[in-house]
């Protein structure tokens, strides 16, 4: 059967289908407090896969960001180590691009702090030496015996290097709440198998007398998957709704400027959560459809 | 419309029905007897497809049934109408609801028909009974009310198993000559049961074959009835 034309049938509510099942309040209420429930997981799975994914891609933002080498040497050494120092970057494994900063940007760096006219040329300023890496990233520690040995007024300042094992832990902690994410999709599915395979053994006899009157498989089992769909889709909206509140409801962290990024949404993804109801919805679909025309398969 | 030819049938194994041949045919009209235990229900689970004979072959409207498939016999259904003798309905539903149900599950919009369906209630005497459960009628009414939802969509063959049983002699005139009414207009019926007494009375008004099942064997039964 046509897929698109399934779902519009299915929507437009036949009156007819939706009568023909007895009603049964108690798997009825387990299976939307099940959807409510794994509802409220996925969202959280969710911030935290949107929340690490943030994180690493700020952190490994600025990994990529240039490492600084300052050289403080009296002024008239300090173009002989400028020098000097771009020569070890030159042979140094690692480096894409190494440049020093010329006397206008070391001047704005300044600017906020001691106006734009500062003659930088003639203070004892240490010159900065922007240094790119490439992907694999360079060997500080010999670098820094490099430089010691021939500027020795040159420090490599890489303090945003501890942060790579930061970086990987927040990639591990994105995949791991993508797999919580799909983990809950599955564990959902196999309950709504089970809520539906129990509503379906208890309506058998149903089932054979609609066989026997005529009824083809589809418009039985659209009775069981119209309910269990509406009842997921109903029971994750108001699981979805519930942890969104808790999530905008949790003190902010990102204020208190640490590195740590809070366990939110932020902007657009605000959005994302709003999918888990519909995702719901279609497990439940699928799920119950699978489970009804099983059932039907053995009665003639 | 339903033919059944040299069909063999058992539960597990033990043999109940025996090389059996049945035709019935547009017009036609059939009763079948027999001791109970026979196997009467059984041959007509066998016309409408609930069971599949051990061996033979069953056609019905041309088509042979081991080459359809489950909605192919769904539709076939439609065309078939049947009073079981375990009723089967829907309890959680009224029996305007039950003997609606069949327009519905063929795709048709049941307040569409209120006219016949109001018509055929008052015709097997259940007018007034139309809101109740089915877990509130009375044996001979839940007859009837199957024999309503068999009809609904005016099928070209019927098949009615015990479909008097219940039913005080009026009441199953009444019903037989609706069954006659319907043969009338072309449509095959068969009807299992043990009142001779109707058996009978149909004959005064139809040429009505007589079945007997009888030790696995299908026999037309004599002309003394
Ligand atoms: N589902 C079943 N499983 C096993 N045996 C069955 C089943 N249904 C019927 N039988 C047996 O098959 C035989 C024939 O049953 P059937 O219902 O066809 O008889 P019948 O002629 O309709 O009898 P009655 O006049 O009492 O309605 C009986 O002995 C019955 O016990
Ligand atoms: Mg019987």
């Amino acid at each position: 059967m046509n897929l698109s034309q399934s779902v519009l049938e299915f929507l437009s509510g036949d009156v007819n289908a939706k009568r023909i099942v007895p009603p049964s309040g108690f798997t009825a209420r387990l299976t939307a407090f099940t959807a409510a429930a794994m509802a409220f997981l996925a969202v959280f799975a969710l911030a935290l896969s949107l929340a690490t994914h943030r994180l690493a891609e700020r952190w490994s933002g600025e990994l990529a960001q240039s490492s600084t080498i300052r050289i403080s040497a009296p002024l008239e050494q300090r173009e002989a180590q400028t020098r000097a120092v771009l020569r070890i970057l030159e042979t140094t494994p690692g480096v894409a691009t190494a440049r020093a900063l010329p006397p206008d940007e070391q001047r704005a760096l300044l600017a906020p702090w001691f106006g734009a006219d500062l003659p930088v040329e003639t203070l004892p300023i240490p010159q900065l030496v922007e240094v790119v890496e490439t992907a694999q990233g360079l060997d500080s520690e010999g670098l820094r015996l490099r430089l010691s040995a021939e500027a020795p007024g040159a420090v490599l300042d890489d303090h945003t290097r501890w942060r790579r094992p930061l970086v990987r832990a927040a990639e591990r902690l994105n995949l791991l709440g993508l797999g919580a994410l799909g983990l809950i999709t599955l564990t959902m599915a196999a309950m709504i198998t089970l809520a539906a395979g129990s509503a379906l053994a208890a309506n058998r006899e149903v089932m054979r007398v609609l066989r026997l009157i005529g009824a083809r498989d589809t418009f039985i089992a659209r009775a069981f998957v119209r309910r269990f769909t509406l009842r997921a889709l109903a029971g994750s909206a108001a699981g979805t709704v519930i942890a969104m509140a808790c999530i905008w409801a949790l003190p902010s962290v990102e204020q208190a400027g640490g590195f740590l990024t809070g366990l939110g949404f932020a902007g657009a993804g605000w959005l994302a959560p709003l999918l888990v109801p519909p995702v719901a919805a279609f497990v439940a679909f699928w799920a119950t459809r699978f489970a009804a025309l099983r059932a039907l398969k053995d009665i003639p | 419309m339903i033919e059944l030819s040299d069909i063999t049938y058992g539960y597990d194994g033990s043999p109940l029905l025996n090389g059996i041949s049945l035709d019935l045919s547009p017009g036609s009209f059939h009763f079948l007897t027999g001791p109970s235990g026979a196997g009467k229900t059984t041959l007509l689970k066998l016309c409408y497809l609930d069971l599949k004979p051990a061996k033979g072959t069953i056609t019905v409207f041309g088509a042979p049934s081991e080459k359809l498939g489950r909605d192919a016999i769904a539709k076939l259904r439609r065309r078939v109408g049947v009073v079981h003798q375990d009723c089967g309905f829907l309890e959680h539903l009224s029996l305007r609801e039950n003997v609606a149900m069949p327009l519905a599950a063929a795709g048709q919009d049941p307040t569409q028909h209120d006219a016949e369906i109001d018509e055929l209630l008052a015709w097997v005497g259940l007018a007034r009974r139309a809101d109740a459960l089915p877990a509130e009628l009375s044996g001979g009414e839940k007859q009837r009310a199957a024999l309503a939802r068999a009809l609904i969509l005016s099928p070209d063959v019927v098949l009615a198993d015990e479909p008097t049983g219940n039913v005080d002699w009026e009441m199953s005139l009444r019903l037989l000559t609706l069954l006659v009414e319907l043969n009338r207009m072309g449509k095959a019926i068969l009807i299992a049961t043990h009142d001779l007494n109707l058996i009978r009375a149909a004959k005064a008004q139809v040429t009505a074959r007589v079945l007997r099942l009888r030790r696995g064997q299908l026999d037309v039964a004599g002309v003394d009835l």
